[in-house]
This record gives structure tokens, sequence and C-alpha cells, in this order.
């Protein structure tokens, strides 16, 4: 045994230098046509006993593949360890053969995944496959699993642990589901957890509840902690020692006190640089009363649910009620609020993809009664930049064609102007002309938004909608679309309908924010008030639960929070309590009496 | 529920009557005539304007097919016009072979094709899964005729473990079924194989698997319940395909079916059987997509009927 990887500067901070798990050289390996293509270099770490080791990262960095090798659950047959060795106490891990790794996933080894919706089996109950996990590693009875079962559901502070033993995946929410991962991880007391980006997927709120969920049962637990994360926010609040990666090599480690204080790397430096702060946003220029682009008012959004003999709608799920909102030109207006709240939808309204009550106006023309073509030209006006950008490009197309398209759509100009313009486009969002011919493959993400803000731009647009746009996007990238976006509505004066659930991002590029919750609007107002100056109690609990980048920051206790949002769907002609929102003074909109 | 399963009744008694009346007039417009099948070739024209009279079949279009109907709500389908039996009763003394031939030969066919499927999914891109895609292919491209009478010679003949043909014991049943079976199972073999193949990279397996769970214990109990949706909505579909094939087989190994009885009322254009043994079939294929669409839920709680 060799203690030569101890690091050097985390060991002396570590809760005790007892090393759980090491990790030596560790080398993992791709075949691919052209050979083995490394993923992870020369990877050595040590982790102590109770100890959270956060491995940091951007995508591509091979921290998933880590966790994964030490899982030994790398895909087979194409990604293998290629060297370097693993050891869990005493056991080496990365030559053990499948059965007797078997007995040391989930018992002594335990992992928690990204994706909460998907990460349980849809068709089993809950509580099936936590007493599944019990008696994989532990000759005891039904009766007894099942007690066990339900005494970790209660250890994850799910309400009702008794009932949701028998219910099943779908219906239980993200933030539940990833509770239900926990205790199904922690039920058979592991030594180590991995914990891969376990909130990422869900709300800033529901991550807050995770997130302490899992710093108090590691206090009670002592289980040493691998948390993998591309978020230095959440780095920040949890972790003792941190490793940063990139390209599958380890660029820096160190207590993650010193690593914020003093990154010694170059990268490090970048990365926590990137980070968008709450605090932090430029001071925008004062909104001037410019033209206005879009006007709502009193827009209600229903969808039917379908029900009954012959087939009638029975009950409405309120998307989005009563909302109203105007924004100028060249302003960057943001929606916040979290999944279900009715932001998207509104985006949606706002193209005419969805039927909407009230009145919605582009410029001085409204929606309502719009033919086909009148769609089409507000359509003109209104561009979106979704999520997604892989999916939101046709991979067989040219880019420049996927730029251009629009032009063709709205048969604008010749085939040449059409290309010239595609490719001064292209200039702007910083590509170079010559990738015209490429396909949508051959970018990375953040090029591939790049081309998908190149084509909303196409037709000179005075309001683009960008639907968390940079929502899939790593920090560094992210950045720079932000600023993408900044200096193209300099230069265009268009005006963004920015939707996001990230308090961070919308606090540094909007200048108008409107806060929503369960479709309505709680709050509404220029950045300042909003975020300086937040009346409504929802408003403070978004900001409040943002994970802060900064290790010394202190947190307040919250009031922890009992329950689910309430539902949305009603019954016919029944309808939420609509909120009265009141000017508090320079037109801060609070809503009054039904904080929640 | 109820309220489901009211709807879906209308909807298949609808589809059994756009069945009866597509049908009807396909037999309208048949340039065979049944009456001279009847008659003989020495008839007089006057016998022949007499059976025809006698038969109705001088009416016009719309009465035959009111008659026919009428008859059809009161469960009568007619008598054939060469037997002078009750169509009726013709069918229900076939129906039991044929259900037997084909429940055995959905079985054998499930159970063929979803363990083909299972193999070359887990062993996916080696040896087991070309194997048996290779088998599988042929399968799906050989002919009815050409594996009953491959199995018949070999089974039969050679090694003489099954009997010829024929209706009565469980050997009678064995190489009928399997004849079927092993042609739906190619199908199924594909089918199973690339839901499984979907399934086993989802997220809630490598859960299951993190759990430190065995192989086969991932693979059956928890990617085949969710990888055996599709299969089920197929089965129902599947029982049209096996009605064309139960004809042919049925004629083959002689067995007692409406297979053999709706073939030999073709050859003699005995109209009263065809019509009943096509509704017959259809009513079989809309029960069948019903009790697939029925199971779901009970594999998959997320479904729900409504």
């Amino acid at each position: 045994m060799s203690f030569a990887s101890e690091p050097t500067v985390g060991a002396a901070l570590a809760p005790t230098p007892d090393p759980v798990l090491r990790v030596d050289g560790l080398c993992v390996s791709v075949r691919t046509d052209a050979g083995l293509k490394p993923l992870v270099s020369d990877l050595s770490f040590a982790l102590n006993r109770g100890e959270t080791l956060a491995i940091a990262g951007e995508s591509g960095s091979g921290k998933s593949i880590t966790s994964l090798a030490i899982m030994g659950l790398l895909p087979p047959p194409a990604v293998h360890i290629s060297g370097g060795s693993i050891h869990l106490g005493a056991v080496g891990l990365h030559d053990l053969p499948e059965h007797q790794m078997r007995a040391i996933r989930g018992d002594r080894i335990a992992m928690i995944f990204q994706e909460p919706m998907t990460s349980l089996n849809p068709v089993l109950t809950v509580g099936f496959q936590l007493a599944e996990a019990i008696r994989a590693h532990q000759d005891v009875s039904r009766a007894t699993a099942r007690t066990r079962a339900i005494e970790a559901l209660q250890a994850v502070r799910l309400s009702e642990p008794a009932r949701r033993f028998d219910q099943y995946p779908h219906e239980l929410s993200g933030g539940m589901r990833q509770r239900v991962m926990i205790a199904m991880a922690l039920a058979l007391r592991p030594e180590v957890l991995i914990a891969d980006e376990p909130t990422t997927a869900l709300d800033v709120t529901v991550q807050r509840e995770v997130l302490d969920l899992l710093r108090d049962l590691q206090c009670d637990l002592g289980t040493a902690i691998i948390l993998i994360t591309h978020d230095m926010g959440v780095v920040a609040e949890m972790a003792d020692r941190v490793i940063v990666m990139q390209n599958g090599r380890m660029v820096e480690q160190a207590a993650t006190r010193d690593l914020f204080a003093r990154p010694t790397e170059r990268y490090t430096r970048d990365l926590l640089a990137a980070v968008p702060r709450m605090g932090q946003g430029a001071a925008r220029h004062a909104p001037v009363p410019a033209a206005l682009v879009a006007s709502l008012r009193d827009v209600s959004v229903r969808f039917g649910l379908k029900g009954g003999l012959l087939g009638r709608t029975v009950r409405n799920v309120h998307a989005v009620e009563a909302v109203s909102f105007d924004i100028r030109r060249a302003e960057t207006f943001a929606l916040v609020g979290e999944s279900g709240c009715g932001k998207s939808t509104i985006a949606k309204a706002m193209m005419g993809l969805v039927d909407h009550a009230g009145s919605i106006a582009i410029g001085d023309t409204s929606l309502k009664g719009l033919d086909k073509q009148g769609l089409k030209n507000i359509r003109r006006r209104v561009q979106m930049v979704f999520q997604d950008p892989m999916a939101a490009l046709n991979p067989r197309m040219r880019v420049g064609d996927l730029i251009a398209e629009p032009l063709v759509i709205h048969r604008i100009g010749t085939r040449e102007t059409q290309c010239a313009r595609a490719a001064d486009l292209m200039a702007r969002v910083g590509l170079t002309a010559d990738q015209y011919d490429r396909y949508p493959h051959e970018f990375s993400g953040g090029q591939r938004q790049r081309i998908c803000i190149a084509r909303a731009l196409c037709l000179n647009p005075e309001l683009i909608i960008a639907d968390e746009s940079v929502s899939a996007l790593d920090v560094s990238v992210q950045a720079r679309v932000l600023d993408l976006l900044a200096t193209l509505q300099r230069e265009f004066g268009v005006a963004y309908l920015f939707i996001s659930h990230d308090m961070a991002v919308v606090e540094n590029i909007c200048d108008r924010v409107a806060v929503m919750y369960l479709g309505q609007i709680v709050e509404m107002g220029t950045k300042a008030q909003v975020f300086g100056n937040s009346q409504h109690p929802y408003t403070r609990r978004l900001i409040d639960a943002v994970p802060v980048p900064d290790p010394a920051f202190v947190r307040q206790p919250q009031p922890r929070l009992a329950g689910d949002v309430p539902s949305p769907v009603f019954a016919i002609g029944a309808g939420p309590v609509r909120v009265a929102l009141t000017d508090i003074g320079g037109g801060h909109l609070v809503a009054q009496g039904s904080g929640d | 529920m109820l309220g489901y399963l009211t709807r879906r009744l209308v909807q298949s008694a609808l589809i059994l009557l756009g069945v009866s009346f597509i049908t009807f007039i396909l037999l309208y417009v048949l340039p065979a005539d049944p009456v001279r099948q009847i008659a003989g070739r020495a008839a007089t024209p006057e016998t022949v304007e007499n059976i025809r009279r006698q038969l109705g079949l001088d009416q016009p279009f719309f009465v035959q097919y009111g008659r026919y109907l009428w008859g059809l709500v009161q469960g009568d389908m007619g008598r054939s016009y060469l037997q002078k039996t009750e169509v009726t009763e013709l069918i229900l003394s076939r129906l039991p072979a044929t259900l037997l031939l084909m429940l055995a030969a959905i079985t054998a066919e499930l159970l063929i094709g979803l363990a083909m499927g299972i193999i070359a999914a887990v062993w996916r891109g080696r040896w087991p899964d070309q194997l048996l895609m290779m088998a599988s292919f042929i399968t799906v491209s050989a002919p009815q005729f050409v594996v009953s009478l491959l199995l018949l010679y070999v089974f039969a003949v050679q090694l003489r473990w099954f009997p010829i043909g024929g209706y009565g014991t469980f050997a009678h049943l064995v190489l009928p079924a399997l004849t079927l079976g092993i042609l739906g199972s190619g199908w199924y073999a594909r089918m199973m194989r690339s839901s499984m193949i979907d399934v086993l990279r989802t997220d809630y397996i490598r859960t299951a698997r993190a759990k430190g769970l065995g192989r086969a214990r991932v693979v059956l109990r928890h990617a085949l319940p969710n990888a055996i949706l599709p299969v089920i909505a197929m089965i129902g579909i599947d029982i049209g395909i096996f009605m064309g094939g139960i004809v042919v087989v049925e004629s083959v190994f002689g067995w007692p079916g409406i297979g053999q009885l709706a073939w030999q009322a073709i050859q003699r254009v005995d109209i009263p059987i065809i019509m009943g043994v096509t509704l017959v079939s259809a009513c079989a294929i809309v029960l069948g997509n019903l009790l697939a669409d029925l199971v779901a839920p009970f594999v998959d709680p997320r479904i729900k009927l409504r």
C-alpha cells in the first residue's frame, strides 16, 4: 500500500485522517475506432470517514465517469478502467469480480443520481424498491425489511411514510422521489455515498431541503460523501474539500475555504469567476419609457382535463391566472418561478401556440382573432430560444441553412441575400462563416445555443423569448452566452423575455422581474426593487434558497416548509383565489394578503 | 372504468357492423355465382332462378343486407348453402378447436419470442444476439406452408414423435401450435429486443444495479415489466394476423377448426359460412385488443383507463 497520493492540503483540514476510500492513479478509457481514448487520467484522491469531498467540473470533465468507475458501473464493454487502483478499506475495487462487487454495491457504497424523475422504476412501488435494496444485502424477512424501509422513509422526512411505501413513483413529486433515492442509498448505512448532481434537476427551494437533509443525515450516520456537481454554490455549502476536474484530469485539490479564497490554478479562477452571484449584476440603465413591444392584460390559460362517459372537460388546470405585464423596447424582462408555475405557458400563449383568455398585444397587434397569416406575421416579430439547443436544431440540416430558414419560410430575399444574412449573423454570435456547411452535432453545447440565437435574430424580431436558454449550459459557457445576449441587445435593440428558474442568472441579466407562483405574479418590479427590497414571502424564499458560492457565508436558519405546492386543478367554474397586486412605490407591485 | 368499458363495447359493435357491411359488399360483387355451385352444371335456367329466389339472392343489395343484419341481432347467421346446416351451429362446433390451437400457439409464440428477444438484448452485439436475430429474420420471412411441411417431415414422418395430423390428444396439438408459434415468434423477438435495449439503458436500471442486485433480477424483475408493455399491445393486433395463418395451418394438419371451415367455404362460394367466419374472426380481433388494453394497467400503474 502506498500513501503517496494523500492530499497535501486537504489532509490537515479533514475531520479525521482515516481514508475509507482511496483512488490511486485512476485511468478510465473508452475504446473507439481510433484506439483508446482517455476519459479520466491519473486521478488520485483519498476520502476520509465522515467527510464530504466535492468533485467539481464542467461537462466532459470526467467527474461522473469517476463515480461510475468506483461503483463498478462503467458501461461495458467500451469503457473500462485502464490503470490505477481504487481501494475501499482493504478491498481493491478496480479488479474485483462482478459477484463480489455486487455485494459491495448498495451495501458499502451507495449512489444517488441526478434525475429523480427517471431513477425509480415506474412499475414497482417505492416500498418494494426500498425493501429490495435491504434484502439484497441482509437476510431479513419481508416484514422486517418493510419496517426498516418505513423507518428509512421517515428518516428522509417524508410525510406519511407508511402510505408512501405502497405508492408508485409517479405519485410523488421530484423532491420526494429524490428523498426516496436517499432513503434507499442510506438504508444500509453505507460507508461511502456518491451523490452525482443530486439536486441539479430540482427546483431551488427543493434543492435547499435536499441539501439540508443530506447534511443532517451525514451528521447522524457519519457517512463519507463524494458530491459530484457543477454548481460551485452547492460546493461551497456542502463540501469539506474540493477536487476541480477538467478534461479528465485533476486541476486542483484543496480544502473548500482555501479553494474559494486562494484558487491557485488559472482554470479554477476562471470557473469561479464565471459563477453567477447574487448582487453582482451590473447596474443596468434605468428603464426609460420606450415603445411597448408586448403587453399582456389579465391573461389566463387553462387546460381541460377530460373525463366521464362522454369525454367532456370536467376540471381545468389553471396554468396561468390573470397575468398582466408590459415589455418595452430593448429591455430584459424576466419571469422567474419554480417548475409548474406557468412561466413557459405564458411564452406559448405569446407565440399563439395555446389559447388564452384576456388580451395579448405584440406591438399594437392583438393576438385575438388573428388568422393563419396574421399569426405568421406575429412570429416574425417574436422569436424563441429554447433550453436544449441540440433538440431545437434539426440534426440533418447545415447550420447556415438552419439560421437562414426563417427567411425562407417568410419568403424574404433571394438565396444569395439569405446566405449572406446567415453568414453575417454567424459572425455576430461568435461563429465563423466557414462553419456554414457544418452540421449541429459538430458543435459544442454553447456554440449550438449561439446558432439558435442567430436563427432567432434572423428576422430582426422586436422580442426574443428565451425559455431557460442558458440552464443546460456549463457555467463558463453560460457566462459567455449571457454576455452575447447583452451585446446583441445593445446592437439590435431587441427586447428579451427571459424565463428562468435560476435567481442568480436572472439577477445578472434582467432590467425588470416578475416572480410567479401557481400561475400568478406575486411580485413584480425593477431588479433593484425585487432583489434589493423583496416583499413577498415567496420571493424571499426563492432568493434565500439559492446556494451561495462562498464557504464563509453563514445561512440563517430557515423555517422548514411542510407539504407540496398546492394543486392548480379546479372544478369548472371554480378557480384559485386571485391575488391583488399593490404598488408599494415606484412601480414595485406586491401581492397582498395571500402570503403562502 | 365502467364508462370506459361501455364506450369500448359500443365502439366494438360499430367496428363489427362496418366489417359485416364491407364483407357483404365484397361477397355481393364477387364474380363467382353461389347459385351455380348449388344447382350444379346440369341445372335448367328455371331451377337456377328458383334457387335464387328461395335464397333471396334476387333481392336488391340493401334488402339482402338488412335481412342478414336482422338475423344477426337474433343470433341467426343463416344456413350454409351446401350443407344446409345452421352457420351458428357449424361455427360453434368448430370454435373450441380453433381457440385451443390459438391459445397454444400464442403461448408458444410468446415463450419463444420473448426469450429470444431478452437474450438478444442482454448479449447485445455479441454472438447470441446475432444468431437469434438471424433466426428471427428467417421465421419472419418463411411461408407458413413451408414451416408446417418441414415440421411435419422432421417430427412426424422421420422421427415419428407426433401424429401427422388430426385432433384429439395433446400430441396432435404440438405441431400446429409450434408452426404458428415459430412463425409469430420472430416479430416478438425483434420487438422485445429493441424494447428491452431501450429499457436497459434507463436510469432506473442503473439504480437497480447500484443497489447491488444480480443480473437476472435486474433483467427479469426490473426491466421485463417495463419492456413488455409495447408487446402486450402487439398481442391484440397479432390475433388478426393469426387468423390468416390458421386457415393454412388447419388445412395442412387437418385440424377441425373454423380455419378449415372457412377454407372449404371459400372454395364452394358458401357465402353464409364465409360471412360467419369473418365476423367471428373480427370479434376475436376486437376482443383481443380490448383485452390487451384492459391488462396494460395491471403491468403499468401509470396507465389509467378513462
